[in-house]
């Protein structure tokens, strides 16, 4: 097979710069940043350097790197990517520098190890979206949360302590479940194919075929451990407390980036892995799904720490994400799928800018706010546009996404009611009212607050961070084209695999040859 | 006694462990710098008895008179044993004199249970393994009690003697019976006869004594009373040593025994038995862990709770169970050395700094010290890309290949739990800031034993291919 090591490099550029990192000494906390965020932006490069050979009218893997790793295992280290895994590769990339520089000026103690396990974050989520080795995809899933659980517990808020560890064992917890599914996948590989293996290329053809009663087994060991990152309502809970004690940096990579593992583990694992319990699932699934849009813009709406709202918007956008993938048509999935890199967009920015007048006023508190339009007008604008991003106002991204999904979901053959898209789209209009709603409040009125008076509007070095993201919303929102094209084949072949499961046999595929 | 120079040649990392013992006798009686000659002259001859057993990995024999065996998994056991005793020797000379309980004997004490756990792995006969056994558990019970005059210490030592000779019992009686109804020890003969041998229900009788005598030696529930106690009695070092080689041994006797059983007829006899220690050693040593407010205690409840993942791959006793138990219980070598390690070097006189909480904070004054030691930490709790991760998951592959996957959903569900009190002390290390701000005497031989097994546990975690392979290939 032809060998393409972009990927490789890839993942490669941060690992070596993290280590490359640690040997500046620590007082040239300005060097820091900067190697930081040059190794990221190289990185970034990189991953534009794949965008632009991408073949989009391929659907299968590309850029398929795959060397051996444990023999006795036939473990392989076997990278690559199709358009989904793209845009999500892409959406990493593009966030990881923009986070680095928005940190410049809140993280001010121990540069040297937020850097590095920054940069080791952004490894283990770009691991997650290109491994075609489930071993391969577990080990950098599980090695993820490592440095969140430092950053989150080194550098968050009060409460750190507590939601670092809260985060942690959770997700724990859900994965290792999954751990004992990916090990039982393998060992029933040893039946058809002959020998153990973790490919997920070779699993996609024989995993359709299990026993429906085990295949419900196996569907929900990995469903818990996604639905657990998502998260999907009632797993959610760990979500408001990590979100609110991680520093901005944070923040922003675990809603842009982290919660999109899940979405993405449900669209790349379960959905083909496990068609037949996929369906019988997805009404269930679906309504949870859509009980968490409702329950999160509520929940959202009687916030009074703007964080905190935001944390509750994404349990309700990131509903209508699981609602798109198992509505299991075309349109939905595309929508799920650029949805997926809108809430990374949108909420990014609005962590951001949480993050931006916190930094100033060290409160969140919606109401030590009031009548900040004319003290900081750049501000303003820039929330003004991330919210009405977020509550998916036509010509923005945020209603590409949401329409695609309640499309999809309503001529959906598998749901079969469209119960569920007039429960979901209801939620778009709770967002409205939340966001308006804390925007109202914060921005408009009168000063209240005798702390706001002279402060200081964004700096270039803001605007900088926001206008790149700004450009990208604006961009999805009036030609999705760009993004739908590029993830376009790759949906159809997970809806084809969904109705009609690979039946040949391994034989027939050539896959006993190439072994032995 | 030997019939050629091979064979002399392929048991030669016990001989030179056997001389070298004698060597160090005379060392300790005539030499005026004893107390630096011993020490180094321990870790050398270690290390050459290690790298012998790697490097001739392939020369598998049988040799005097089907007594030991040599190659392939007894070699890598050599390997493990021998070169987890050179770390331990290097961790021991600063640790003891601080200890206070510098004794030549000492080094040379520490030689002899090497030398027993070698004849353990390399049985072919009960009575090796028996032979091994008590040279090594005697060895062991000196140790613990290294410091004469401390109150602990004696109390340790007297522990561990009592309640190891009363599992030596077990073993003997077991032995006893195996005979009466073979009316041989050779454990070839067994293993070849073992459909007919177990119509004999003395037979079955002798093997579970034999079963349960080892699961107090590998301290699984609820057979493990002495281990807290006698860890936190010991000096650090020998607890070190107890929880590492001295289970590693143990679990060696039990693969040579009955490895060869769980592929025949009636192969899976045992496994209901080894199931229950599993599951309960799993449970009960993480859950009591969390309790637990001195680390070495700690320590002590996931050394349980690992003899319990252990356990599974016994339970599951296939080809992927032998190569599991082993890749784990390297992986588990080096985190518990470097573990105890950074412990020792951290223990002030008189045994203070051992309580948790004098690790607050410890992240900002020991950079280097408080990430190897959350490396192990994370290692111990299962992640990847550690090697205690990997042991993990290829002992699953053998317990879901034996159909056991509720065991390994257990054992998944209790490496849940455990995360909870690995993670505490890196919490303390970086999250929270310091108590009581200690000083902390350097040692650079300590440093380095510890540097190398975080080196190890690492390199096992990111290449587990080049000790798996050798191992799968003589399995």
């Amino acid at each position: 097979m032809e060998q393409n090591s972009l990927l490789t490099y890839l993942i490669l550029i941060p690992l070596i710069g993290s280590f490359l990192v640690l040997f500046i000494r620590k007082e040239q906390a300005n060097l820091i940043r900067y190697t930081a965020f040059a190794i990221s932006t190289i990185a970034f490069l990189v991953s534009l350097v794949i965008y632009f050979q991408f073949d989009s009218a391929n659907s299968d893997f590309q850029f398929i790197n795959k060397i051996e790793w444990i023999k006795g295992l036939n473990i392989h280290y076997h990278v690559g990517v199709d358009g989904m895994s793209l845009l999500l590769v892409l959406l990493t990339t593009f966030l990881t520098p923009l986070t680095l520089i928005s940190s410049w000026s809140s993280i001010q103690e121990k540069v040297k190890e937020f850097t590095f396990f920054f940069l080791m974050l952004e490894v283990g989520m770009l691991g997650v979206f290109i491994s075609l080795d489930l071993f391969l995809f577990y080990i950098f899933w599980e090695a993820m949360l490592i440095p969140m659980y430092f950053i989150i517990g080194i550098w968050g808020g009060k409460e750190r302590v507590y939601a670092a560890i809260k985060f942690f064992i959770y997700t724990m917890f859900g994965s290792l479940l999954m751990l004992v599914a990916i090990v039982w996948l393998a060992v029933y590989a040893i039946g058809p194919l002959g020998y153990f293996t973790t490919n997920l290329i070779e699993l996609y053809t024989i995993a359709p075929q299990i026993p429906m009663y085990i295949q419900i087994w196996m569907f929900l060991a990995f469903a818990f451990s996604f639905a657990i990152k998502v998260p999907l309502f009632p797993l959610h809970t760990w979500l408001p407390d990590a979100h609110v004690q991680a520093p901005t940096a944070g923040s922003v990579i675990l809603a842009g980036v982290l919660l999109k593992m899940g979405t993405y583990g449900l669209l790349r694992f379960n959905l083909p892995l496990f068609p037949e319990a996929s369906i019988a699932a997805a009404p269930y699934i679906s309504v949870l799904a859509v009980i968490g849009i409702i329950y999160g813009a509520l929940v959202a709406m009687v916030q009074t720490d703007i964080k905190k709202l935001v944390a509750y918007s994404s349990v309700s956008h990131l509903g209508f994400v699981v609602l798109g993938i198992f509505a299991m048509t075309q349109e939905s999935i595309q929508g799920a799928v650029i949805q997926m890199i809108n809430h990374g967009l949108s909420t990014g920015a609005l962590f951001l800018l949480v993050g931006v007048i916190y930094e100033r006023t060290h409160t969140r508190e919606i109401s030590d706010y009031g009548g900040i339009a004319k003290i900081v007008p750049f501000f303003a604008f820039a929330l003004m546009f991330a919210s009405l991003s977020s509550v998916g106002l036509p010509g923005l991204n945020g209603f590409v996404g949401e329409f695609l999904i309640l499309l999809g979901s309503f001529q959906s053959p598998i749901l079969n009611s469209w119960w569920f898209t007039v429960f979901a789209a209801s939620g778009v209009i709770f967002a409205a009212v939340y966001l308006l709603w804390m925007y109202q409040r914060v921005v408009f009125g009168k000063v209240t607050n005798p702390k706001l008076d002279g402060l200081k509007d964004m700096n270039a070095r803001e605007i900088f961070v926001l206008a790149p993201i700004f450009i990208l919303i604006v961009w999805i929102g009036i030609y999705p084209g760009t993004f739908l094209k590029i993830s376009d084949r790759s949906t159809a072949k997970v809806v084809k695999q969904m109705y009609n499961p690979i039946k040949v046999s391994p034989v027939e595929l050539g896959l006993n040859q190439s072994k032995k | 006694m030997f019939n050629n120079a091979q064979e002399f040649f392929n048991v030669l990392p016990i001989i030179i462990i056997g001389a070298g013992i004698v060597v160090s006798l005379l060392i300790e009686m005539y030499s005026k710098k004893s107390e630096i000659l011993l020490p180094w002259f321990s870790v050398f001859m270690f290390l050459a008895a290690g790298l012998h057993s790697l490097y001739y990995v392939g020369d598998v024999s049988i040799v005097l008179q089907n007594m030991l065996a040599t190659g392939g998994n007894v070699n890598v056991f050599h390997a493990i044993f021998t070169i987890g005793a050179a770390v331990v020797t290097l961790l021991s000379i600063d640790y003891i004199k601080k200890y206070g309980a510098y004794f030549g004997e000492y080094y040379i004490i520490l030689q002899t249970s090497v030398l027993g756990m070698m004849l353990m792995a390399a049985a072919k006969d009960l009575f090796v393994i028996f032979l091994g056994l008590e040279i090594m558990s005697v060895s062991f019970y000196i140790l613990a009690g290294m410091n004469r005059k401390k109150l602990t210490a004696n109390e340790a030592s007297l522990k561990y003697f009592l309640l190891g000779a009363f599992a030596t019992g077990f073993i003997v009686y077991g032995i006893a019976l195996i005979y009466g109804s073979a009316h041989t020890t050779s454990i070839d003969f067994i293993t070849s006869h073992f459909p007919e041998l177990t119509k004999n229900l003395l037979f079955i009788a002798g093997i579970l004594l034999f079963l349960i005598g080892f699961s107090f030696k590998i301290a699984a529930f609820p057979f493990h009373m002495w281990v807290p106690d006698v860890y936190e009695g010991s000096p650090t070092t020998v607890a070190a040593l107890f929880s590492t080689g001295g289970k590693a041994a143990a679990f060696s006797a039990i693969i040579a025994t009955l490895f060869a059983l769980f592929n025949g007829p009636n192969g899976n006899l045992f496994t209901p038995y080894l199931a229950v220690i599993s599951v309960l050693s799993m449970f009960y040593g993480s859950i009591v862990a969390i309790a637990q407010d001195n680390i070495k205690r700690m320590l002590a409840y996931s050394s349980i709770s690992h003899a319990g993942y252990l356990a599974i791959g016994l339970a599951a006793g296939n080809h992927d169970a032998v190569a599991g138990v082993i890749f784990y219980l390297a992986a588990y070598t080096f985190m518990n050395l470097g573990a105890f390690g950074i412990v020792s070097l951290l223990e002030g006189k008189n045994e203070t700094n051992l309580s948790i909480n004098s690790y607050a904070g410890l992240g900002n004054r020991k950079p280097l010290l408080s990430a190897m030691l959350a490396i192990i930490m994370f290692s111990l709790a299962g992640l990847p890309p550690f090697a205690g991760f990997f042991g993990k998951y290829y002992i699953f592959i053998a317990a879901i290949k034996s159909n056991l996957t509720w065991l390994a959903i257990l054992g998944v569900l209790s490496s849940a739990i455990s995360v909870y009190f690995y993670l505490r002390i890196v919490v303390l290390m970086y999250f929270k800031s310091s108590e009581n701000e200690f000083e902390m005497e350097s040692s650079r031989n300590s440093m380095l034993a510890i540097i190398f097994s975080v080196l190890v546990v690492i390199l096992l975690g990111v290449f587990p291919g080049t000790l798996i392979d050798l191992i799968t290939k003589f399995v």
